[in-house]
């Protein structure tokens, strides 16, 4: 109730999240009970629970959409929606310094990336342009825009934007966790109802054209997909490397698994492996805990890759034609 | 799923992806049942007058229908099977022969999930083309031949009433390209209307019952037989040319 009383009383955005923040406080309890069992030091502060919080759904939501993605040859297309989050960071402080707005510059992260999302599918349909032109197209816009507004008002601008830029552990805030849960639930829900038509336009795009789906509608969702997913890891991970999860933990799966059910489950595997191993070494390193995730991941990455050819080499291979094939025993169309 | 009229039509129809068409009053039915096959050389339209019966593409001039509907507008997409030469995902996606075939039936279920007659039909389907035994197996691990025989299940999965089949036998062993076409065959026997677009003449001239030689405009529409005695092939390729070997 008392965290009601401070939600109403403080920002209209507050008072709309204050269910995620009851949300919070629970997953709180449980970690400092945790804590009290096991004795481990990380988890005696509240921004450790946050930002761990905060981990797991980047562990399930950047391999998620990562996977289909990369198996579309998009990887770089998480880089590209990560510049331009940095200019929506970039918009949300300079609205804030100029003009004393008190937007959260995640908010405006998340409107610039999906804007841009939309921009990137946009430039491919009406140019005809190969997708990496227009990624490569907005990347720069993006990166401009936010190096030009930083210089504008340089001095708030550029110590707040540090954070922004590598990641941060200590500073998610419970207003940053609360929207990540939001855009969390948004990316899982969505996936789970669209998988079928996401894997269609994935596998093969004319097919999926042919059999009815609007493949122009699907890649619009998979890239604004893509920009919520970036905005949300965008806090621990840092707009330099948030894409690296988007491909990493996706790429390593795929050299282990035998089907794509098998492969997303295997890169949300690895990319919690990931991200709880990193933002450990991370604490008791002190090091930035956006590079500790992607060096881990990418260090699995590696053993996946050995384990892959292991597979390889012990399996089975060797594939046999198959000689006479006739329809005439058994028609599926007649079911 | 009968139909009394054509499957697909063109009447009249001319596109150009510039100024220049690829493909110029051309008019085309094919009724249920038919074997059709379209040959011609490179850049001769073929592709682009797949896209337009299928609807993909919409034509500059005249009219594309798909069961009676304009082709763009139509939207029962599991009626209509398509079988390429790759299908467009990175060649080290990690997906099985079956989840392959499954996709067959995504037409059918739309948001929802796979049934169990669903996945009788799919078993059904994987049986019918051989492909039993390797249902589990990686799409990346099969052989061309075995891969172009997953897609027509996939196509057979979704109860398709048309197969269309864009160079479907490219990269694919001679072997395996004669046990390819035997099972064209044998789904054609059990009434699915066929339109292969294929550059290897002796497989046209040796399984389809009707050609379409295709060179911008159409040269030669008729029994597979009559195609074989006419010049259509001379005319449509600019030079001396018979059948017994590749078009493209």
């Amino acid at each position: 109730m008392s965290l009601l009383l401070v939600a109403l009383q403080s920002s209209p955005l507050d008072a709309v999240l204050w269910p995620l923040y009851l949300l919070l406080e629970l997953w709180t309890d449980l970690l400092f009970w945790v804590a009290g069992v096991t004795g481990l030091e990380l988890l005696q502060y509240r921004f450790m629970h946050r930002a761990i919080l905060v981990g797991l759904c980047i562990g399930v939501m950047a391999p998620l959409i990562g996977t289909f993605l990369v198996h579309r040859q998009l990887a770089l297309i998480g880089d590209a929606l990560a510049h331009t989050a940095f200019a929506g960071v970039a918009v949300g402080l300079f609205l804030n310094g100029v003009l004393e707005l008190g937007v959260s510059p995640y908010l405006t992260a998340v409107v610039v990336a999906m804007l841009s999302a939309l921009l990137i599918e946009l430039i491919s349909e009406a140019t005809d342009a190969y997708n990496d032109v227009s990624m490569a197209i907005v990347l720069s816009t993006g990166f401009a825009l936010g190096t030009v507004l930083i210089s504008i008002n340089a001095g708030g601008l550029a110590v707040g934007i540090n954070q922004f830029l590598f990641g941060n552990l200590s500073t998610v805030s419970m207003e940053n966790a609360a929207i990540l849960l939001v855009l969390f639930t948004v990316i899982v829900v969505t996936v789970a109802v669209t998988r079928n038509q996401l894997l269609y336009v994935t596998f093969d795009e004319t097919a999926a054209a042919v059999s009815g789906l609007s493949v122009g509608w699907y890649n619009r969702i998979m890239v604004m997909l893509t920009a919520l997913v970036v905005v949300g890891a965008m806090q621990i991970m840092g707009v330099i490397l948030v894409a690296a999860m988007l491909v990493v933990p996706v790429a390593g799966a795929a050299q282990v698994s035998r089907s794509f059910s098998q492969s997303l489950l295997v890169s949300v595997v690895l990319a919690e492996l990931a991200v709880l191993l990193g933002i450990g070494v991370s604490y008791y390193a002190g090091a930035t805990a956006g590079g500790v995730i992607v060096l881990v991941a990418v260090a699995i990455y590696v053993v996946a890759v050995v384990v892959g050819k292991v597979q390889t080499a012990v399996g089975d291979e060797t594939v046999a034609e198959v000689g006479h094939i006739s329809a005439e025993d058994a028609d599926p169309t007649s079911d | 799923m009968t139909n009394d009229g054509p499957v697909a039509e063109l009447d009249g129809v001319s596109f150009g992806y510039t100024a220049t068409p690829v493909v110029e009053d051309v008019s085309l039915r094919i009724d249920p049942g038919e074997y059709v096959a379209v040959v011609g050389p490179n850049g001769s339209g073929k592709s682009t007058l797949m896209r337009l019966l299928l609807g993909l593409v919409r034509p500059d001039s005249g009219q594309a229908r798909l069961f009676g509907e304009p082709a763009h507008r139509f939207d029962d997409g599991a009626r209509i099977g398509y079988v390429a030469q790759e299908a467009s995902a990175s060649k080290e996606m990690p997906i099985t022969v079956r989840e392959v075939v499954k996709m067959g039936r995504f037409p059918h279920v739309g948001f929802g999930r796979l049934s169990r007659d669903d996945a009788r039909i799919v078993d059904r389907a994987l049986e019918t083309v051989g492909m039993a035994a390797f249902a589990d197996r990686r799409v990346t691990q099969l052989s061309g031949g075995q891969r172009q025989r997953t897609f027509i299940a996939r196509a057979l999965a979704s109860e398709a009433d048309l197969l269309v089949l864009d160079e479907p036998t490219v990269g694919v062993d001679a072997e395996s390209v004669a046990a390819f076409y035997d099972l064209l065959d044998s789904l054609h026997d059990t009434g699915i209307t066929i339109l292969l677009i294929e550059h290897d003449l002796r497989a046209v001239t040796d399984h389809a019952e009707r050609v379409v030689c295709l060179n911008r405009e159409v040269y030669f529409d008729g029994p597979t037989a009559a195609f074989v005695e006419s010049d259509a092939l001379a005319r449509a390729f600019g030079t001396a040319m018979a059948v017994g070997g590749d078009a493209g």
